[in-house]
């Protein structure tokens, strides 16, 4: 716990701004004023209990935003009854910020290229790997519907102030080495556990190098830290991708300069390959140039979630496929995080491009992340995969085999057919 | 709904570590909202025997980390309509202890738990003093006490029952007349 009158780290910041208070401490309880609410599929499990609390309107309908993104369209009729819940909500209780079917995305990449997150900001939404929009320097974290419920009742919720664990990270990443890399590099060390009800707070020279979409993509996995919240302090590359479309005042705060960590892990990434999450975990890490020596015959290959599937993660992955076909024993999916970086993939010709060497080129969801929609494994299958879990069952079947790599290792695999170094291609 | 019992006695089912929320309940049945239909696939991949034998006020034991993973509040709802009388682990990932707190249910987290039973065992907890027995072998353990915030969510029988007195109190106040 820090000293009651202690410097503060950025996750204790935001959350004295948001709790109204001076100063917090770890390990304090406050009420934190919610900025922005995001509700997924998940939402419509909120629906019931904001009734049964007896709550009729929403605390601030423009600081509540739906995207659906699991099954888009719905490919059931369970989820076509949840998308019917949402849309019959968001309408009684007057929500606007709706993003549906033609206008969809994976919810945590709309949240980030809509501004619906600023600097500063307290963030909650109905989703475990909320914690990406701490790239904007806010506080972002994952709740379950009920909690929504209370939220969307009251405009805040009560919170642990974390302790902080401060991940320090010098060097230069080396070519084909990127963002997914560093953040598997980092699980293999803090392991799944390590920043449970944790804040992490990303600091040194590379993360400053880092631009924001790979910033999304650390943050994004310190959920499989178990971390409550990811952080990257704001600075101009975050000001410049928020100026045009910061849905609200950017306010932000920093860390003091003595601020108390619990913890703080140093990485130097100078001469780092790139790194392999194993079956069957995230934290199973293993430099991808040892995994390659076993010869791992891939089935699928998939390039998708809110990981990695922005559009810099798209070219990252053509730039290797030019010029090659899929692998006839593979099959290559590909899902954009949102249906603007589809249009953008249309435009720049990415689509025919994938389409062409072989992959089938799907609309915008989530996809086979989850083992609940499309792509899902056979059990004696192998996946590798650009996402963010590798859990038995997360694609289907309890023995299916996922390896989390970065976007332009999944299409090195899907090239091979077997898992395989990117920079084999450049 | 039924408000905290200071006492909770029970038959165990002890689960490993790491007992993320695909293995309570997998993602292809995410679409099912109605409790009693998820108790049918709790624990599918990770104790596939528990669904079709557990019965009301059976404790869940587990090791560390237990409910890592997504946000699912399907985990523990699944869980809430098998009837569980209260899960205790050696540590819990964040999002499923507040969605299990947040539901009602007595959920604990006592360092070494795991280690002090066998599946079939008897547990008792006692709430407010803080321990949990193993009324086979008569060995137990101490837990911090739960902090008051979350002993009011329980005692209140969960946040929907909390948040309903609030608003209905607040709803009053409006009403009021000033003096």
């Amino acid at each position: 716990m820090s000293g009651a009158n202690g410097g503060m780290t950025l996750a204790e910041k935001i959350l004295a701004r948001a709790s109204g208070l001076d100063h917090v401490a770890s390990g304090q309880i406050i009420e934190g004023r919610v900025d922005l609410a995001m509700m997924h599929e998940q939402g419509a499990q909120t629906v019931a209990p904001f009734h049964q609390m007896g709550a009729e309107k929403v605390w601030d309908r423009e600081r509540v935003v739906i995207a659906i993104d699991h099954w888009v369209p719905a490919s059931t009729e369970g989820a076509a009854v949840l998308h019917r819940i949402l849309r019959k909500f968001a309408t009684e209780v007057n929500l606007p910020h709706f993003y549906d079917v033609g206008n969809h995305g994976i919810c945590h990449q709309i949240l980030a290229e809509h501004g619906w997150v600023v600097p500063g900001d307290l963030a909650v939404g109905t989703d475990s790997h909320t914690n990406m929009l701490g790239a904007m320097g806010a506080v972002a974290a994952g709740i379950g519907p009920t909690e929504m419920a209370a939220v969307l009742a009251l405009g805040r919720l009560w919170l642990k102030v974390p302790s902080t664990l401060r991940i320090r990270v010098k060097g230069r990443l080396g070519p084909g080495v990127v963002a997914k890399d560093l953040v598997l590099r980092a699980l293999g060390e803090v392991k799944t556990t390590g920043a449970t009800y944790k804040s992490v707070e990303w600091t040194g020279p590379t993360i400053e190098r880092l631009s924001m979409p790979e910033r999304l993509t650390i943050c994004n996995m310190t959920t499989e830290m178990g971390a409550k919240c990811g952080l990257v302090a704001p600075d101009e590359k975050t000001f410049e991708y928020l100026r045009t479309i910061a849905k609200h005042p950017m306010h932000p705060v920093y860390a003091d300069a003595d601020a108390t960590y619990e913890r703080t892990i140093d990485i130097d990434v100078d001469g780092m390959p790139p790194m392999v999450a194993c079956p069957y975990s995230p934290d199973n890490v293993r430099p991808l140039t040892d995994v390659v020596n076993e010869h791992i015959h891939v089935d699928q290959a998939f390039l998708g979630s809110c990981t990695n599937a922005r559009i810099e993660d798209i070219r990252e992955g053509a730039a290797i496929l030019r010029g090659h076909k899929v692998h006839p024993g593979t099959r290559f999916i590909v899902s954009p995080a949102s249906t603007s970086i589809y249009e953008q993939c249309l435009q720049e010709g990415l689509i025919e491009l994938y389409t062409e060497a072989g992959a089938v080129f799907t609309n915008s969801s989530c996809s086979a992340c989850f083992g609940g929609n499309m792509g899902i494994i056979a059990p004696d299958e192998v996946c590798a995969s650009s996402s963010n879990r590798n859990f038995p069952g997360r694609m289907g079947p309890k023995e299916g085999r996922i390896y989390l790599m970065s976007p332009a290792a999944t299409v090195a695999a899907a090239i091979r057919g077997e898992i395989a170094d990117p920079r084999e291609f450049a | 709904m039924d408000t905290m019992k200071d006492l909770i006695e029970g038959r165990v089912w002890t689960l490993g570590r790491d007992m993320d929320t695909d293995q309570i309940i997998s993602g292809k049945y995410l679409t099912i909202i109605d409790p009693q239909e998820l108790k049918k696939h709790v624990l599918e991949i990770g104790l596939p025997e528990f669904a079709a034998g557990a019965r009301p006020g059976d404790i869940l034991i587990a090791d560390e980390n237990f409910g890592s993973g997504s946000s699912r509040e399907h985990a523990p709802a699944a869980l809430k309509a098998v009837g569980i009388g209260a899960i205790v682990a050696d540590s819990f990932a964040r999002i499923f202890y507040r969605n299990s707190i947040n539901l009602g249910i007595p959920t604990i987290e006592a360092r070494g738990v795991r280690a002090l039973f066998e599946m079939g065992d008897t547990a008792r907890i006692e709430m407010r003093a803080g321990r949990i027995t193993n009324l086979g072998t008569n060995r137990s353990i101490t837990f911090p006490p739960i902090p008051h915030h979350l002993l009011d969510l329980l005692e209140a029988g969960g946040l929907v029952e909390k948040v309903k007195v609030e608003l209905a109190q607040r709803k009053a106040a409006a009403g009021t007349p000033r003096a």
